[in-house]
């Protein structure tokens, strides 16, 4: 049955190549009912991300079934709520008194060589969906290679920001910090997770100095592919003593050329 | 303090004295409320103290504009570019006026269309951003509407009553067949005229070479009236021009200090060395202006290079730099950047006016990327206003995208429908050229109604039988 007021696109079967939301037909020359409300819903998701508080209560206990006998840290960064978090940038780079006197209380003797620390960021949906499948990988491949590495406890930072990691292991004078953060949601991926390093963290350091990757999640990277880029990362990091724009991610070096591959079908060969 | 005042500017209201100490701070507390100015800690402290600063900036000299810098002339080559190159003929008529005077003047018939485009040379952009603080947002519209700027390359942009669209067919992995069948959807909803331009996912010169012959190759298999490009650092297109790629646009993000424009990693120079190596390859055919900005509100404090000026001011700056090289689109991508700067619709939606209306009080090719992110305090209900006032204000161009959604950029921002609704609305024509093709092409049916063809015209058909099957 065919509805006269919306014109459909034939064209719409390209959606097969792309995400993009292409061929959503017209009514008149405005966007029909049914792909409105599809856009609305994607963004009242994403929305959501932002704004739904991380359930530390129910991702703890997840946390400490990943190493068993070792403590899990709740941290807090400067930023008190959300609104403050998405208005000062500078708050969520820093921790608050309270956790910063919690990490000093927790300092052992031996330095730990890796923190991992998980914070909010802009998506809690992302840490609650990705951090713990994500880690239950990561962490024996960690600690159980070659050359193990010492890892300091895990530590959970509300309204967090990426920078907050560089403080936590400046405070736990950590070699290098892995921070698990939910990033920015997009209206196709509110679940989005980025996963940031850097090598002798300290406050005040740019985005110069860590290497990142991202859109880590189900429908993006997958968790096997980003435990390889990050230990790729990561022993590089040891090896050469640092992280950044020096640091380069060649992991991906022998996969660029298939993209050469694909055609231009609008022009004719 | 020691006995002389520490401010340069006092204002009495009622009992109470209010006081500035510079202009730079008189500039940023007369500023309407936005989140990157309280973190930047330069924003007036209460609603009263912004009106009073607002009320003394008014009684401020034009003139004083040249002589009492914001950014040291020393240290920064925009604040010289700004100064060397002002022209005191053009700004004669203006000469004699406060900020407030400017204001009226700008509003009365006095300053009529011709008049502006004479007087454009005179303004500094920090008068513009001075008299924008003073102005309401329907001020910003009729003042803009009155400025007449029109740039060409291979079809002519920004004549008065016509609104283009920049395609933006951006796909997360630069896969050619995503990217061409957001190229296809775009054209065929009427959009493109003012470029197709693609962000690149992956950054660097082979990729933009690979990108660069893509696009290419269909404006010229369907001999579209429009440009491409491919919106990489400038230095990589330096190095695709000399590689022999088709660029018909160098493009550059650009800010309003010259220690922003570090961070980006180019100055002055690169943009002259850019222009010129694009003109070299004469690919224009009715027009030379072969450059693309962007800007965009709280890039110098993002960089930490903002001189405590207010992030508006330090926009308008970015303007001497465009105009310098006569682009043929500057657009200001003003709800990109966050919450943190830009708050929520209200902020943007001002944002949005005020840089329109001084980019074109400065005469420049002035589009917007009417646009927000997730996690700032807005929606698409925020963008159709604000694509409505832009619409209204004469705004030369407008983004387009598949269903407002940057797969890419993960930001929303307005769909080839959008443009279409203002189009509609306010009877805004695509450049005569575009409009020309779309007419020969059969993809509008009737183009003074902006009605599309219900079919997939002739020319679309036979690719896409070729990839679907029949």
């Amino acid at each position: 049955m065919t509805d006269d007021a919306v014109t459909a696109n034939p064209w719409l079967r390209l959606r097969s190549f792309t995400d993009a939301r292409i061929g959503l037909g017209r009514a008149g020359i405005s966007i029909p009912t049914q792909p409105l409300l599809q856009f609305q819903l994607a963004h009242a998701k994403a929305r959501d991300a932002v704004h739904t508080p991380l359930n530390v209560d129910s991702l703890l206990p997840l946390l400490q079934s990943l190493q068993p006998g070792r403590q899990v840290l709740q941290l807090h960064s400067q930023a008190s709520d959300r609104a403050l978090y998405l208005q000062r940038p500078d708050y969520g780079r820093l921790l608050d008194e309270s956790s910063a006197d919690r990490l000093n209380d927790s300092r052992v003797t031996k330095k730990p060589e890796l923190a991992i620390v998980i914070a909010d960021g802009l998506s809690a949906l992302a840490i609650e969906e990705n951090v713990v499948p994500f880690l239950r990988r990561l962490l024996p491949l960690l600690t159980d290679g070659d050359d193990p590495w010492q890892l300091a406890p895990l530590c959970v930072v509300e309204q967090g920001r990426v920078a907050v990691g560089d403080h936590v292991g400046e405070l736990l004078q950590a070699d290098c910090v892995l921070m698990l953060i939910g990033e920015r949601p997009g209206l196709s991926s509110p679940d989005s997770t980025g996963l940031y390093l850097t090598w002798k963290p300290r406050r005040g350091l740019t985005d110069a100095s860590r290497n990142c990757i991202s859109n880590i999640r189900p429908a993006g990277l997958s968790y096997s592919d980003a435990c390889r880029r990050t230990l790729y990362l990561l022993n590089e990091a040891r090896r050469l003593k640092l992280s950044g724009v020096q640091l380069k991610d060649r992991s991906d070096d022998h996969s660029t050329a298939v993209a050469a591959e694909q055609r231009n079908f609008l022009v004719s060969d | 303090m020691n006995s002389a005042s520490p401010f340069q500017f006092r204002h009495t209201v009622g009992s109470h004295t209010f006081g500035f100490r510079d202009l730079k701070e008189l500039m940023a507390k007369a500023t309407p409320a936005r989140s990157g100015d309280r973190l930047a800690g330069v924003a007036a402290e209460s609603a009263e103290e912004r009106v009073v600063a607002q009320m003394t900036l008014a009684e401020v000299p034009l003139q004083q504009f040249l002589q009492d810098l914001l950014v040291p002339y020393e240290s920064d080559e925009i604040t010289r570019l700004i100064i060397d190159e002002h022209d005191k003929t053009a700004f004669a008529p203006i000469a004699h006026l406060t900020v407030g005077g400017f204001r009226d003047w700008l509003l009365s018939d006095l300053a009529t269309p011709a008049i502006l485009t004479q007087i454009r040379a005179g303004v500094t952009p920090e008068m513009a951003a001075a008299v924008s603080k003073l102005m309401r947002n329907q001020d910003l519209i009729l003042v803009a509407k009155k400025c007449e700027v029109t740039t060409a390359f291979r079809n002519t942009i920004g004549l008065p009553g016509h609104l283009s669209t920049r395609l933006q067919p951006n796909h997360p992995t630069d896969d050619l067949t995503g990217i061409a069948a957001s190229i296809l959807d775009g054209l065929l909803y009427a959009n493109g005229d003012a470029v197709i331009g693609i962000n690149p996912a992956t950054d660097n010169v082979a990729q933009t070479c690979r990108l660069l012959h893509m696009m290419s190759d269909v404006i010229e298999h369907y001999q579209i009236p429009t440009q491409s490009c491919v919106l990489t650092h400038v230095t990589n297109t330096i190095e695709a021009i000399d590689q022999g790629a088709p660029v018909d646009l160098v493009f550059q993000s650009i800010g309003g200090t010259q220690a922003t424009n570090d961070s980006f990693g180019f100055n002055l120079a690169t943009l002259a060395e850019a222009q010129a190596a694009a003109l070299s390859l004469q690919r224009g055919s009715v027009g030379n202006n072969v450059m693309y900005f962007e800007t965009g509100q709280g890039s110098a404090l993002s960089a930490n290079a903002h001189h405590g000026v207010d992030q508006q001011t330090c926009e308008a700056r970015a303007y001497a730099v465009a105009r310098k090289f006569s682009p043929l689109l500057v657009n200001t991508v003003v709800g990109f950047i966050g919450p943190e700067y830009l708050y929520d619709g209200k902020e943007i939606t001002r944002a949005g006016l005020e840089d329109h209306f001084c980019g074109k009080l400065l005469g420049l090719p002035m589009g917007c990327d009417v646009c927000y992110t997730n996690h700032a305090d807005a929606d698409q209900n925020d963008m159709d206003n604000l694509l409505t006032l832009l619409g209204v204000a004469g705004c030369t161009f407008v983004m387009g995208i598949p269903g407002s959604d940057d797969i890419m950029l993960n930001y929303q921002t307005t769909s080839f429908h959008d443009a279409l609704y203002a189009r509609r609305v306010l009877g805004l024509k695509p450049a005569p050229e575009f409009g020309l093709w779309l007419q020969q092409m059969e993809i509008f049916r009737n183009s003074d109604r902006f009605v599309l063809n219900q079919q997939v015209p002739d020319a679309f058909n036979q690719p896409l039988q070729r990839l679907l099957g029949a």
